[in-house]
């Protein structure tokens, strides 16, 4: 079940990417799909059901927002400590405990982390996520935990799991 | 509609050029990137959308918003896929770092 929702996924994907109705297109990009559902469908998560609840979407675009918002001020944040004379930067890298438990959600969060706030993340061993900080504003786990990660959890917990 | 994508690609050569600055000015390769990946990224996201306001949804316009959801993903992957590499190539953090939570892991 998982692998044919894969392949439309691929398929759909592959046609907005070319953008042409062609029979030579659909075909290549029926081949291609084919390729990727082979190689790659095991990574594709088990729960296909989880797809057709629409509260996940909804909680998708909100979490949308959120993250464009938090985006736009993570540039705005960045940009100053370039542009600033004396770069008032703190770096270092920090442990944060995840309680996500899915590997998606929790790439999705790796991810999130990345584009956020002067954050990177670094490697997942187990439950620990670490990230490396432009400006490690505390030295508390339980405070930079939550700012961190705390925003996006809530909504990535919504949708995925 | 004109207007809006040429703010739009002025926004974000205006931040693809605060990533470049950041790459020069900062001190080393983990805080380099932390201005390369924000920066560009949204910089070309910018670029992109002003590419889709320009044209409207026809098929470049389409491609240009299918590229911003790619490039969201893999900027962040390639960015993690470079700090864990220089960690594990044993570059060390710079000398204004305050804390290393991953030393202990390496060891």
């Amino acid at each position: 079940m998982k692998y044919i929702v894969l392949f439309i996924f691929s398929l759909g994907f592959w046609l907005l990417l070319t953008f042409s109705l062609s029979i030579q297109n659909i075909i290549v990009g029926v081949v291609a799909a084919l390729l990727t559902v082979l190689f790659f469908g095991n990574l594709f998560p088990d729960k296909v059901v989880k797809l057709l609840q629409p509260q996940r979407y909804f909680w998708l675009i909100v979490y949308l927002f959120v993250f464009i918002w938090e985006c736009l001020k993570a540039n705005f944040d960045v940009a100053y400590r370039v542009l600033h004379p004396a770069m008032p930067i703190k770096p270092g890298i920090v442990k944060v405990k995840l309680s996500l438990k899915t590997d998606l959600a929790r790439t999705f969060l790796a991810n999130s982390i990345t584009m956020t706030p002067g954050t990177i993340s670094v490697d997942m061993i187990d439950d620990l996520l670490y990230v490396h900080w432009i400006y490690v504003s505390s030295t508390d786990p339980e405070v930079y935990s939550k700012k961190v990660a705390g925003r996006f959890e809530k909504y990535i917990k919504k949708i995925f799991e | 509609m004109e207007t809006i994508s040429v703010i739009l690609i002025a926004i974000g050569i205006l931040f693809n050029l605060f990533g470049c600055i950041g790459l020069i000015r900062l001190p080393d390769v983990y805080n380099r990137l932390q201005s390369a990946t924000k920066c560009v990224t949204l910089g070309t996201c910018s670029i992109l959308l002003g590419v889709l306001f320009y044209y409207g949804f026809i098929d470049i316009g389409v491609k240009a918003l299918i590229t911003i959801v790619i490039l969201f993903f893999t900027a962040t992957v390639a960015a993690h896929a470079l700090v864990k590499g220089a960690y594990k190539f044993g570059v060390k953090l710079g000398d204004k770092s305050v804390k290393d939570d991953y030393k202990e892991v390496k060891k």
